[in-house]
């Protein structure tokens, strides 16, 4: 069946066909309509849930973590503050290993106080152990909950879907919602191999001697670095069952591409009609939109740079004092790999300043015509 | 035509205490916090202090955007936090008159925890609650003072949990004033502030107002004028009530008045005082008013 709806239904909707048992959530501009649509599926039944409405996001996600420990599925959405008040927690679900799923909107954090999009909010929490999905489209939004339900409760790893504000959370679009009897095919009932039961009592996260400690981060990073595998695995599974396939990166017209756009969340199909302009003006150019930030996919992000003559990465984002932070990762991924690609980075579009074609345009203009860029962060549209 | 005689532009009687540059603002028409920021900026025409010593703080929300407009020193916090910035404002500078302006779901919700050991303190502060019983500024979502049976967009068959009683809760942690109006009280409201700016130690003004594209909407209420009429025929003045009376239940009746105002040592005055006692002569009092 195929419905309009915006990017936060479509959150609402993948968590309502994944079966989500424990819903706990606290509203935040530009989240709420995810939460709203959820209690009511939850009050009509629809969804077979319970739904708490809790008094902050620290609470919700200790919720969802206490829910998860038991043995049900959770699902939360939030963003940028609310996320930066989750921290804490955040530890708490990876560390853990209860596979939580959240949808978060990308939001600026404040001050000054923003309700617009960046990605500030989801990659300052890039080191907690969660696993990132960036999405472009609605269908896209859908699709990856389901999929992340899936990958977390194989690996006891939480994950974070992730759209932008505004330009996706409130865009309608036309989405095919799956079958629900071909969901419940994909995604049998989460049955955890420990959990918290009276029939068999056990205790969960005491005081870890350096003893143990070390060995417990060591087997997340392990089970981390079997995800991209996974995800490929599960994204043709879905393709399989539902026509789509889901997989760690979005490449277009990458094959033979000698420039190549890096980019991410909606600026992704931004990126496509720059992508067209050149193509049409016989410049060789390619977009490779990141779908998947944690785990980092180092294989398949230099299989298909390390084809390119120069890399333009444009972030939605910045580390201060760094550059943006998709930038020092493709650096980071494409150190030591043949030749000595020149890895271009562009900021633009902070705190929902709009990113248009133009604005790839100029990224693409200063590309052709520096041998190597002139700075680590190359501005796009900043009032100087 | 006429040649339009040039009259001086009408002035807002509460201009000098706007940023002007910030209007117009987000409230919806019949919403009732503008008239709270009525009464607080007539109490401050009313009272003889120092404007320059007054802070305000607010937190997120609808009521949140009133540190954003007022022409005083004044500092919009993140969600729920107004009373620890406030806090913070009145131990480094306790010269300040610190005023805490934010709603329900901010200072109860996710700020609930810093209500109560703020009153438990006795720190020195005035909080005004604007209460719309409902998050409003995110799209109408139960709040912990939304009354049970009423309809939220998170609650869409009916509220089942049982709210908060701001004023209950106030007088239970330790606040030295407590008092509670509507939006309809407004003169009762602007001498209550007054009151509280006078008092030393923690009080709490709570002001139920109408939320009239959410809350009322939903619950087909009608409009500003007939929740008006609704506070108008159903607040009930009881000045000194016991506060373990003062549940608001859904369109019920509502006790309003001045509940508590008593004397008990401020946070400042409790640690001198103790500290004194332990050190003697040693200790130098901190921030004491004349």
């Amino acid at each position: 069946m195929k419905k309009v709806m915006m990017g936060n239904h479509a959150l609402s909707y993948g968590a309502m066909l994944s079966r989500a048992q424990v819903i706990a959530a606290y509203p935040i501009t530009p989240q709420t309509q995810v939460v709203e649509l959820l209690s009511e599926m939850c009050a009509d039944k629809t969804l077979n849930a319970k739904f708490i409405k809790v008094e902050s996001e620290h609470s919700a996600m200790a919720a969802c973590i206490g829910a998860s420990i038991t043995g049900a599925r959770t699902f939360t959405a939030t963003s940028a503050q609310g996320l930066a008040l989750m921290h804490e927690l955040l530890h708490w679900a990876s560390g853990g290993r209860l596979p939580v799923v959240m949808g978060n909107i990308n939001r600026s954090m404040a001050p000054g106080w923003s309700i617009w999009t960046d990605q500030n909010d989801s990659l300052s929490e890039r080191d907690t152990g969660w696993m990132q999905f960036y999405c472009a489209s609605n269908q896209e939004v859908l699709d990856t909950v389901i999929q992340a339900f899936k990958v977390s409760e194989t690996l006891a790893i939480p994950s974070m879907v992730i759209l932008d504000a505004f330009t996706l959370s409130h865009t309608y679009e036309v989405v095919d919602i799956p079958d629900k009897a071909k969901v419940d095919e994909y995604l049998p009932p989460f049955k955890p191999p420990y959990r918290l039961t009276p029939d068999d009592p056990h205790a969960f996260n005491g005081l870890t001697s350096p003893e143990h400690y070390f060995e417990l981060r060591y087997k997340l990073q392990k089970d981390m670095e079997k995800v991209p595998a996974l995800i490929e695995e599960t994204g043709r599974e879905y393709e399989k069952l539902f026509g789509r396939y889901l997989g760690l990166v979005d490449d277009y017209l990458c094959d033979d591409a000698e420039i190549i756009l890096v980019t991410s969340g909606t600026a992704g199909y931004t990126a496509r009609v720059a992508v067209d302009e050149l193509r049409g003006s016989g410049v060789k150019a390619g977009n490779l939109r990141m779908k998947v930030f944690r785990p980092f996919p180092f294989e398949v992000v230099q299989r298909i740079l390390k084809r390119a003559k120069k890399v333009a990465v444009v972030d939605r984002n910045i580390s201060y004092g760094h550059h943006g932070i998709f930038a020092q990762e493709v650096k980071s991924a494409l150190y030591g790999q043949a030749g000595d690609i020149p890895v271009f980075g562009f900021i633009a579009g902070l705190g929902g300043r709009d990113i248009t074609p133009a604005s790839f345009r100029e990224v693409v203009d200063y590309t052709l015509s520096h041998d190597i860029p002139e700075d680590n962060i190359l501005w796009i549209g900043v009032k100087k | 035509m006429t040649k339009e005689t040039e009259r001086p532009e009408p002035k807002n009687p509460v201009e000098d205490f706007l940023r002007m540059d910030r209007i117009p603002h987000i409230w919806c028409s019949g919403c009732g916090i503008g008239v709270v920021v009525s009464s607080f900026t007539d109490a401050l025409r009313k009272s003889s202090f120092d404007l320059n010593k007054l802070a305000i703080v607010s937190g997120i929300g609808c009521t949140g955007r009133v540190a954003g407009y007022i022409k005083l020193d004044s500092f919009h916090s993140t969600h729920g936090r107004p009373i620890p910035f406030a806090t913070g404002l009145k131990l480094a500078n306790p010269e300040l008159k610190v005023v805490v302006f934010s709603g329900d779901g901010d200072i109860f919700g996710i700020g609930g925890n810093h209500f109560i050991h703020a009153a438990r303190r006795n720190m020195d502060m005035v909080v005004i609650c604007v209460n719309n019983f409902n998050y409003a500024m995110t799209g109408g979502q139960v709040a912990p003072t939304s009354p049970t049976d009423a309809n939220l967009s998170t609650a869409p068959y009916g509220n089942f949990e049982h709210p908060f009683s701001l004023p209950y809760l106030a007088d239970a942690c330790g606040a030295s004033y407590v008092a509670r109006w509507t939006c309809l009280h407004i003169r009762r409201v602007t001498k209550s502030i007054q009151e509280a700016l006078d008092k030393k130690g923690f009080s709490l003004i709570e002001v139920i107002a109408p939320c009239v594209t959410l809350y009322a909407r939903r619950n087909r209420l009608g409009d500003g004028l007939n929740l008006l009429k609704y506070y108008y025929d159903n607040s009930v003045i009881q000045h000194g009530a016991d506060t373990r009376t003062l549940d608001i239940g859904y369109q019920g009746k509502m006790i309003v008045g001045k509940f508590i105002d008593r004397e008990r040592p401020t946070f400042l005055e409790s640690m001198n005082t103790h500290m004194k006692k332990a050190l003697g002569d040693k200790y130098v009092p901190y921030g004491e008013q004349p």
